[in-house]
């Protein structure tokens, strides 16, 4: 494991390796990411309650489990560069940040279009939405204090902080629903014991975001190589590569 | 279901088609954005490996 570690943290290596994973995880999200869109849309069945409405899920859910998910990932890599002074891992971290972002931004608005039907509100500030809302000023947060710094490796450190002391944002999104009387319903999939949603409703769901996962896994390729290019300008490695 | 079923989303179709537009725009900017800077930042470094002497 160590020696992957090392391995990893070469940028040469990293920049081969990520530029081989890219296409796999590309074209396996693109083909679940399709299937689960046609299963969704066509084959689950309309809920008894909210009619086809309920397909708005099938976007809204795994967008923000993403939101959540890539800032968990940022935060990790982030960590991983301050403790082991890895300069890759402050590029991944650098590199997960608009694309968090836009799927933070993505939930919010869906989420809104599909409030508008089911509640009759676009928008309520209660625990949900305004954690959420929370977590997309911190993406954004972090990106302007990156970009106000001129020295790169402070731009790392000063970032590091910001997005680990903003992880405690997440248990707060996740358990927003249970700790506070809100709008949102409960969590449905992520339970303890078994999923409060029917099995036909379920697979699209879990097929969408094993896609989104596989499609965050192919952006963060190509935005991490595009990193190690702009950090080792100077390298006699790029040569070869 | 009917094709004309399927456009109106049970009523729905205001709600359900712009948040899947939406995501398809999310989904297809960062696709492009991602490329265009890795692309980007392939062709400045074999700028400077073909210029040396421009730049740091």
């Amino acid at each position: 494991m160590w020696t992957w570690f090392h391995k990893f943290g070469s940028p040469p290596h990293a920049y081969r390796l990520l530029g081989k994973l890219a296409p796999w995880f590309g074209w396996t999200s693109l083909a679940l990411i399709l299937l689960a869109t046609w299963w969704g849309l066509v084959k689950a069945p309309a809920d008894y309650q909210q009619g086809d409405g309920f397909r708005i899920l099938y976007v809204h859910a795994p967008s923000a489990w993403m939101s959540m998910f890539i800032y968990v990932v940022m935060a990790i890599a982030a960590a991983i560069g301050l403790i082991w002074r890895m300069k890759i891992a402050h590029a991944a971290s650098a590199a997960c940040a608009p694309v968090g972002a836009s799927f933070t931004l993505l939930a919010l608005v869906t989420g809104a279009i599909w409030g508008k039907p089911m509640w009759g509100t676009w928008w309520v500030w209660d625990a949900r939405l305004t954690s959420e809302l929370i977590l997309l000023f911190l993406y954004l947060g972090y990106m302007a204090l990156r970009s106000s710094f001129d020295d790169p490796q402070r731009a790392d450190r000063a970032a590091a902080v910001l997005a680990i002391v903003g992880v405690i944002n997440i248990p707060i999104i996740h358990y927003s629903v249970e700790w506070w009387t809100t709008l949102h319903q409960p969590a449905s999939v992520t339970k303890m014991s078994r999923p409060t949603i029917a099995l036909p409703m379920l697979i699209p769901l879990f097929l969408m975001i094993i896609g989104f996962q596989l499609y965050f896994g192919w952006v963060l390729c190509r935005r991490l190589r595009g990193e190690i290019l702009r950090r080792e300008r100077n390298a006699s490695w790029l040569k070869e590569a | 279901m009917s094709l004309q079923d399927f456009f109106e989303m049970g009523g729905y179709a205001a709600y359900v088609w712009p948040c899947y537009a939406l995501t398809a725009i999310v989904l297809c900017w960062n696709a492009w954005a991602a490329r265009r800077s890795e692309v980007a930042e392939q062709l400045a470094a074999r700028r400077r490996m073909d210029h040396p002497s421009e730049g740091r």
